[in-house]
């Protein structure tokens, strides 16, 4: 639709200086440009089917009562999977320790990085460069990687299966990125706002706290519903630094749930999974009206 | 000099207000204190940690778990002539270059250039299908195509009229796995595309189809040289995210059947946890880690700090 109509403004405003009967070739749009339109949303079709074909067990399966693996129209629907799970063993408290896990985390990546970012935003300093390309160096380091030493160093210092130890080394590596985030948000923050309060002598942190951070609140709640999402959904580093069940989080709890039993239910393993996204969906729909429209928020990416 | 002049104001162009009340170095220092303790006991440590674990005998049980001992280079010749990681390897490098670098960045690259464009509501409508399939819980994604792939599951009951019923996990692994983390990641290169496509000016465009270039030339001769950087930028991305993926292949095949599908993260899991041999498992990761700052390290020199 769009592609025809600003061709056709196009055609408009170049007809007016050049040659006219060009103008009624590219205006009227239908027999050559049909087949591409046709095929351009045959093919996005196709996209959309073979994305939602995974997901649709998730839907079906949930609702279905007879556990089925398949995708089925007839057969019993009924909210009794939903019902089996939501017991506080099963579900609410491994959500409460997800909740804990990523919120602890958030907050405390939150305060790191903006106290970070302000020095790197606002002075000149002598390895400001060094430093803020070790940051983006280490946002691509393979946490996976990691995960063998980071054992053997918990273990150590037998701190392995703490709540407080997950949440700071869960914080360390979703630091890079924040800091990388803060500090451009914070670029956009003009310095001559705060030049008044510096005469008047206040220090950087009331200059920081009053002036820069209320100013860029959708920066703040961007990089915490970044961080928040992205530890909600790790499976790996609670799974090797948390043993105790009571501890664990909706990630490796639904795991252990899915491995452990001999016949698995189902039903009910997709009832949890939907219970558990829910949260994730509606926060990302919060961070993408945030950042107007999801597309821009992997172009922050491009540096 | 010519960085700091160009730079946006709010840059840090110090004006003389900032100058004259001059924080020191260390008071400039100060705000970074905390970021900079958390990193370096949590992030830079275990990785300085992992150098002297990768040549020791540390393990999780018997002698190693109280005295580790120093082994010298042993961990590394074993992993040399060891043909289990060299098959890990192999894997490794079929699904990066499968899933993400053919897989997620063509597809993610079709889908945005289809996008352009179209209807809003089209727009809507099919990125919220294939965000959605990267923001869920990676192993929520797992269990998806555990199911789907399972021998009662989705697929089978749709292809079993053609008489192709199988066990897809045991017999199509690597395959399987590659589709599910495709499925996975393609939302973001199709971010990162529809982004650097929405910056390309359309009269640049517009002047090849009036010169009589057609789609496949435009795309070749024009928009992808246009958004090269991106191009580039974002095979870096997927790579690195996609050299860490150990979730998806975990719950699905968990490496199997015999190994087949046991990528390297897999098999460092395998050996560190399963069979408690910390030190072969670090000096993997190790290797791991150097091939992912290598990556990492080509992708720098796309970013710029300054610039904006």
């Amino acid at each position: 639709m769009t592609a025809t109509l600003s061709a056709g403004t196009a055609a408009g405003t170049s007809g007016a200086v050049a040659q006219p009967p060009r103008r009624r070739v590219l205006g009227i749009t239908s027999p050559r440009k049909l087949p591409t339109w046709v095929l351009a949303h045959l093919a996005l079709l196709l996209v959309v089917c073979a994305f939602l074909a995974p997901m649709l067990w998730l839907i079906f399966g949930s609702l279905h009562a007879d556990s089925a693996l398949t995708v089925q129209l007839g057969g019993r629907w009924s909210l009794s999977n939903f019902v089996a799970v939501m017991t506080p063993e099963t579900l609410w408290l491994p959500l409460l320790n997800s909740f804990l896990l990523s919120a602890g985390t958030a907050v405390l990546t939150v305060i790191c990085a903006a106290l970070a970012a302000y020095p790197l935003s606002r002075y000149s300093m002598r390895f400001r460069r060094t430093f803020l390309y070790t940051i983006v160096f280490s946002t691509g380091l393979p946490i996976t990687a990691v995960m063998v030493p980071v054992y053997v160093l918990f273990a150590t210092f037998a701190i392995t299966d703490s709540r407080i130890a997950t949440i700071l080394f869960m914080s360390a590596t979703s630091l890079p990125f924040a800091i990388w985030m803060m500090k451009n948000f914070m670029d956009g923050v003009p310095v001559s706002l705060e030049e008044a309060a510096w005469t008047d002598g206040a220090g950087w942190f009331d200059s920081l706290r009053g002036i820069v951070l209320p100013l860029m609140a959708p920066g703040l709640a961007v990089v915490s519903i970044f961080v928040f999402v992205q530890q909600w959904g790790d499976f790996f580093i609670p799974f090797v630094l948390l043993q105790s069940p009571e501890k664990q989080p909706a990630s490796v709890s639904i795991y252990t749930f899915f491995s452990s039993y001999g016949a698995v239910a189902y039903g009910q393993l997709a009832a949890f999974s939907i219970l558990y996204t829910l949260p994730i969906i509606a926060l990302y729909g919060v961070l993408s009206k945030a950042l107007g429209g999801g597309f821009s928020f992997a172009g922050g990416l491009k540096g | 000099m010519t960085a700091t002049l160009t730079a946006p104001p709010g840059a840090r162009v110090a004006p003389g207000a900032r100058r004259h009340r001059g924080p020191s170095a260390a008071a400039k220092l100060l705000p970074l204190l905390p970021a900079m303790v958390l990193l370096l006991l949590f992030f830079a440590g275990p990785v300085i940690w992992s150098i002297y674990t990768a040549f020791t005998d540390q393990s999780l049980s018997g002698a190693g778990a109280s005295h580790a001992q120093f082994i010298g280079l042993a961990n590394f010749s074993r992993m040399v002539a060891d043909p289990a990681f060299w098959h890990s390897i192999v894997l490794t490098v079929i699904f990066v270059v499968g899933s993400a670098v053919i897989g997620q960045n063509t597809l993610g690259l079709l889908i945005a250039l289809l996008l352009r464009h179209r209807h809003r509501v089209t727009q809507a409508a099919v990125s919220l299908v294939v965000v959605g399939a990267w923001v869920m819980p990676e192993i929520v994604a797992a269990f998806c195509w555990y199911a789907f792939l399972n021998p009662d599951g989705s697929l089978n009951s749709w292809v079993g009229g053609l008489g192709l019923t199988q066990n897809w996990l045991y017999t199509a692994p690597v395959f399987a796995v590659i589709l599910a983390n495709v499925w996975r990641g393609t939302a973001f290169s199709m971010m990162v595309y529809s982004a650097a496509l929405s910056d390309i000016a359309p009269e640049l465009e517009e002047a090849a189809s009036v010169d009589g270039a057609s789609g496949w030339r435009r795309l070749w001769s024009i928009t992808v040289p246009l958004i090269r950087r991106s191009i580039l930028t974002n095979l870096m991305l997927i790579t690195l995210q996609t050299l860490a993926v150990f979730t998806v292949i975990y719950v699905l095949t968990g490496g199997g059947p015999g190994g087949a599908s046991q990528t390297t993260p897999l098999y460092m899991y395998e050996q560190a946890f399963q069979f408690y041999d910390l030190g072969y498992g670090t000096a993997m990761a190790l290797v791991l880690l150097l091939v992912g700052a290598l990556f990492s390290l080509i992708y720098l020199r796309f970013v710029s700090v300054d610039e904006r």
